[in-house]
């Protein structure tokens, strides 16, 4: 009897460990839902089938909810997700908390020097990859090329904020349904902050000095917001206060904004005819400065990451290899078109003349992404990482709270002196409960 | 003395009734006429009504991106799971304060009344801490679990409603007779209060069906109902109302139709001690 059983528990010993060794490796990816991200999850076959041994799950959720959703389980080690979609902002924070785990083994052809020089910094620490860029954008200017014409306008050179004022001015017919200009005015850290902080840049402001003490009472900002507020107050569609970037691609594809500074992923929407009414009439130029260039433009980019404590690590990182490579954007570009490509990422595609045919926003767009730089992106020296925002933790809530003020500001219901003044205070009230000064 | 209606003020009620149904209709109206439109016809200005190419396009792609049956199940599960649960706890809780009240009874509900107010949010990481831990992150159970401890308070404070209109002296003569504690419950107390436990458990399913706070933040993919599916076809880049359209109207199919067959009972529950 005994004999019996003890070939019975090796039977089961043996088949565990068989089933054991065959086992599939199940990886859960948090993302975010845009087209590239659905692309990719269409387009997963082609690496479950060079990898019989890993599957997939896909959790798509809305940019907030991820965020928030992807940030509890990471602090609290939930153990959730083995890969998780973050954005620059997150990773340089996380990486430094010691949250993520760096991308070390992504493969002999990887080719990680390929990888943007801007976009590669924002995701590194100390030269090591701890996120991996799907798609990257910068902002610019898109405009239309008939209206412009038909104004008798031509753009020499890189506008500044004055001369777009102008033409905002010259193309503003709100009697026939176009406005001069559209630009985000609903209030949020990545929402109206994002521009407003390029556009701060520009005139030489920084959100904090080398003592992290916030500048918003600075004469910068104010040249700033009173720009903000002028061209868009008087040149911008009615209820710009709501307008984040999807309100604003809505606006632009139905023919009523002159122009339009937004993320250079845009453009692959305004110049689809199935989306766009004024597909054939968009031409696309750098953001505009003013005292400066420098930071006139930001950066942002979706990456992919891995939690630190993943038991799958390595699964992991052949998926985030595969998903990022350049072979995927081949892979894209064979069943979707190469317009259809994931931007910004990669060098070698703004090299490839297919690329540069079918998109002809290329150029702009690595024009853009190659002149935003995280770390040097002010006038004045500064103690963050960031061009658009402040790569610390404490920056989600004060943009927020500023781009609130400022948004105020636009609607006319503080001046813009009360809105950098509460901005300042706030702000200041933030960081010194923060313990920074 | 009981005024009589006059036909005008007949119809102005009427008229008022029907602009009020119409405004809270709109939207729902709007939603499902949205998931017909392409995604350029759904943010055109001004909005086109009828006139334009209906198309079934977004239930094709929301069909083909999401397994929908597998979201609705779970959807279904948590809500009549968290119910059947929170309903053995609410009718003996309900029971203990409407026939036997003490001192403080008033009191507790109140307390109980008050978690309600707290923001979820603020409990958000130990809860999440006490899931990982016990290993039920993204589980029916454990959701169920959070869904009923959410809801117990309301369902206690309708049953409690609902049992103090039941005469004590009927619950006293079964007693009388030799009804046991459970046989008095289930065989004189629940008869007589079936619609207020059947409004109660009918608001209980809408209540967990729409909860989208611990839903979207205790699952990741094998318990994560139909809150989950709708937010992941919001998109921060692009165009995504028609297609949030399609998954929304999807998602608000079942418990519409749960609504419209089961009207009568909810009304006559929700009114039940009005009408007294």
């Amino acid at each position: 009897m005994k004999r019996v059983m003890g070939a019975a528990l090796c039977a089961l010993l043996a088949g565990g460990v068989a089933f054991t060794a065959h086992a599939e490796t199940k990886l859960t990816i948090a993302t975010v839902n845009n087209g590239d991200m659905i692309r990719m999850q269409k387009l997963t076959d082609d690496f479950t089938s060079k990898n019989p041994d890993i599957s997939l799950e896909w959790v798509t959720l809305e940019e907030n909810t991820l965020r928030q959703r992807v940030t509890t389980d990471i602090a609290t080690k939930g153990g959730q997700y083995d890969i998780m979609t973050i954005g620059t902002y997150e990773v340089p924070i996380w990486a430094e908390k010691g949250w993520l785990a760096p991308l070390d083994n992504l493969g002999d052809d990887y080719d990680v020097d390929d990888l943007m020089p801007a976009i590669r910094s924002a995701v590194s620490k100390d030269d090591t990859l701890y996120a991996a860029p799907f798609y990257g954008e910068s902002s610019m200017m898109m405009y239309r090329k008939d209206l412009f014409d038909k104004a008798g306008i031509t753009i020499d050179g890189r506008l500044t904020w004055d001369k777009t004022l102008e033409i905002a001015e010259k193309l503003h017919d709100p009697d026939n349904g176009v406005y001069g200009i559209c630009l985000r005015g609903k209030a949020g850290w990545g929402e109206n902050m994002a521009l407003v902080t390029t556009m701060g840049n520009a005139y030489g402001a920084r959100l904090f000095d080398e003592e992290w003490k916030p500048t918003f009472d600075g004469p910068e900002w104010k040249a700033a917001l009173d720009m903000y507020t002028n061209i868009l107050g008087n040149y911008g569609p009615p209820g710009a206060t709501s307008n984040g970037f999807n309100e604003n691609l809505s606006l632009f594809n139905s023919g009523k904004c002159g122009m339009w500074i937004d993320a250079t992923v845009a453009a692959s929407f305004v110049t689809n005819p199935k989306e766009s009414k004024v597909a054939d009439q968009v031409a696309f130029t750098e953001a505009p400065c003013a005292v400066t260039c420098t930071g006139a433009n930001w950066l942002w980019a979706w990456n992919l990451g891995i939690p630190m404590g993943s038991q799958k690590v390595d699964a992991a990182q052949k998926f985030i290899s595969w998903a990022t490579s350049k072979a995927y954007l081949e892979l894209v570009a064979s069943k979707e078109g190469w317009a259809n490509v994931p931007p910004g990422t990669r060098m070698s595609l703004y090299e490839n003349p297919k690329y540069l045919d079918a998109a002809p926003f290329a150029d702009e767009t690595l024009l853009a992404i190659d002149s935003a730089d995280p770390i040097n992106s002010t006038l004045k020296p500064k103690p963050y990482v960031g061009v658009q925002f402040a790569a610390i933790p404490e920056f989600q809530g004060i943009g927020t709270t500023v781009g609130q003020q400022f948004s105020a500001a636009l609607a006319g219901q503080m001046t813009v002196e009360q809105a950098l003044s509460a901005a300042q205070a706030s702000t200041d009230r933030t960081m010194r409960k923060a313990g920074y000064y | 003395m009981e005024k009589k209606q006059t036909p005008l003020s007949y119809l102005s009620f009427s008229a008022f009734a029907w602009v009020v149904g119409l405004l809270i209709f709109f939207p729902i109206f709007w939603m499902v006429l949205t998931s017909f439109k392409t995604e350029l016809e759904a943010v055109s200005i001004p909005p086109s009504f009828i006139s334009f190419d209906w198309t079934l396009e977004n239930y094709a792609e929301v069909q083909e991106r999401s397994n929908y049956f597998k979201f609705a199940m779970n959807s279904v599960i948590l809500a009549v799971g968290s119910t059947l649960v929170g309903l053995v706890f609410a009718v003996t809780c309900a029971w203990a304060m409407a026939f036997n009240p003490t001192k403080r009874t008033k009191d507790a509900l109140l307390w109980m009344l008050s978690t309600k107010m707290m923001p979820p949010v603020g409990v958000l990481v130990p809860i999440y801490l006490v899931f990982r831990d016990w290993g039920l992150l993204d589980t029916r159970f454990g959701l169920i679990m959070v869904l009923f401890l959410m809801n117990l308070p309301i369902m206690v404070w309708m049953l409690y409603t609902y049992f103090k209109e039941i005469p004590t002296d009927i619950l006293e003569a079964a007693r009388m007779d030799g009804a046991t504690l459970p046989k008095e419950i289930i065989f004189v107390l629940l008869p007589m209060a079936l619609p207020g436990i059947a409004s109660t458990m009918l608001l209980n399913v809408i209540l967990a069906w729409n909860e989208a706070f611990w839903t979207l933040n205790l699952t990741t993919s094998d318990a994560a109902p139909l809150t989950a599916f709708i937010a992941s076809y919001s998109s921060p880049e692009g165009l995504f109302w028609a297609k949030l359209s399609a998954a929304s109207t999807l998602a608000v199919a079942p418990i519409l139709v749960i609504g419209w067959f089961s009207q009568k009972q909810l009304v006559r529950g929700l009114t039940f001690g009005a009408v007294k």
